[in-house]
């Protein structure tokens, strides 16, 4: 239980995806300027990353690993098809979207259209690839473990998304250097903020 | 009045066939190219693909393989959608595009892991991400859909060069500032370090994430304050 707690906290704040990461910069960037907005974004994040990321590590363990076949029969414990994983990945990414953008809209289509075309552009963020993609680099034990970090990753995002977009609607009132208004000045600010983040560094529950 | 449409269209047919053919570099298509490089950058003004740019900018070495790898899958994933853009209907086009991509970017990764194993391993899973690099699906899309092979070739390559651009500046400020060499190479003379009785010291701060988002930060503000009409309201 100490683990899980553990990661889950890891993977909010000291492997923040975008703080240490600079994954899902380019949602991060083009949809942080209402707050409302980023609310729906990052919901939506949160939801696909906790889905794909456990389906991506049974696959991975199953089916793409070196001697992941030998469920089906030992003949096959050799096979190693990881040079796949990209590939099957992503489809999973973009499958899965799919099939939770259909389930919103039949079961709650109050949050479906607050999400609305927020859903179809996740399967192209670079965070829940990135999710899959870190689950595979880091061989989690198990499908719990993966789910929390799932999880964890995706507020993590949340949260970050959330920050800038409050400190943009701010911004706007203040006296920014014309070069730098709009994109300069957000990146260096998201740059302050890792800065900040960078202070959870190395710490361990 | 069937016999005047069908003699306007045959005009029409004549016309198109008597067009000059457009030379290759035409002044349109070398637009295509040169644009992306300053006023239409992928990274400082269209704002995509930074999410691979800014993690792997420590060193130049990596950077350099990084924009190789991104100009490959750009021109090859943009000629080949270009390719099928007849074919493709319209709804699942976003899992075309993403196989088609998905699939380059395996056997770039194959590539890497056979002849730069240490520089791979350096990236890890950003080479994976360059799938969902939104420079190349956002070419894809707004490109590569609509236009024809040679454009879409020129399209992607100009945009891999702009987006290589930034990683190499950032790259080159990073690793100068940072740990004193360029491409490895010792730049800044050893005896000007503190340890060896000089008065320079390394700034570790430029290695750590943030660093990167300021870098680029600062880029656009002197490109913007160069070039004005890129100024946001």
């Amino acid at each position: 239980m100490q683990e899980l707690v553990n990661l889950f906290v890891k993977a909010i704040f000291v492997d923040n995806m975008i703080f240490a990461y600079f994954l899902g910069m380019c949602s991060y960037l083009a949809v942080s300027k209402k707050v409302s907005t980023a609310v729906g974004l990052g919901i939506a994040v949160i939801f696909v990353l906790t889905i794909t990321v456990p389906v991506n590590f049974l696959l991975e363990n199953y089916i793409l690993r070196e001697g992941a076949l030998s469920w089906l029969s030992p003949a096959f414990a050799e096979v190693d098809l990881s040079f796949l994983s990209f590939i099957l990945f992503i489809a999973v990414i973009a499958s899965m979207v799919q099939l939770v953008e259909m389930t919103v809209e039949k079961f709650s289509p109050s949050l479906y259209n607050a999400l609305g075309i927020f859903l179809p552009l996740i399967a192209v963020n670079c965070a829940i690839l990135g999710g899959s993609l870190f689950m595979q680099e880091r061989n989690f034990i198990g499908i719990t473990e993966a789910t929390v970090f799932g999880f964890g990753s995706g507020i993590g995002w949340f949260l970050a998304i959330v920050a800038i977009a409050a400190i943009r609607e701010k911004i706007q009132y203040s006296n920014v250097p014309a070069p730098l208004k709009g994109l300069g000045i957000t990146f260096i600010v998201t740059g302050l903020m890792g800065i900040a983040f960078m202070s959870f560094m190395g710490i361990k529950l | 009045m069937a016999d005047v449409l069908e003699k306007e269209e045959k005009a029409k047919e004549l016309l198109i066939d008597k067009q000059p053919k457009e030379p290759l570099l035409s002044k349109k298509n070398r637009k295509l190219l040169n644009d992306p490089l300053n006023d239409n950058n992928p990274i400082t003004v269209q704002v995509l693909g930074i999410c691979s740019a800014l993690a792997i900018t420590v060193k130049l070495y990596p950077a350099l393989v990084m924009s190789i790898s991104v100009l490959f899958v750009m021109a090859a994933g943009n000629v080949i959608v270009s390719l099928m853009r007849n074919f493709i209907p319209n709804r699942i086009r976003i899992i075309v595009q993403l196989v088609v991509v998905a699939s380059l970017v395996a056997l770039v990764d194959q590539v890497l892991k056979a002849f730069v194993y240490d520089v791979s391993k350096e990236l890890s899973v950003f080479v994976g991400l360059i799938i969902t690099n939104c420079i190349i699906m956002g070419r894809l899309e707004a490109f590569a859909l609509g236009n024809t092979v040679w454009k879409s070739f020129l399209d992607g390559i100009g945009n891999a060069f702009g987006y290589a651009w930034i990683l190499l500046a950032v790259a080159f400020f990073r690793e100068l500032l940072g740990s004193g060499t360029l491409f490895g190479f010792q730049v800044i003379p050893n005896a000007w370090y503190l340890a060896n009785g000089g008065f320079y010291s390394n700034n570790g701060f430029m290695l750590l994430p943030p660093m990167a988002l300021i870098t680029v930060g600062i880029i656009i503000w002197v490109q913007r304050a160069r070039n004005t009409k890129l100024i946001e309201e």
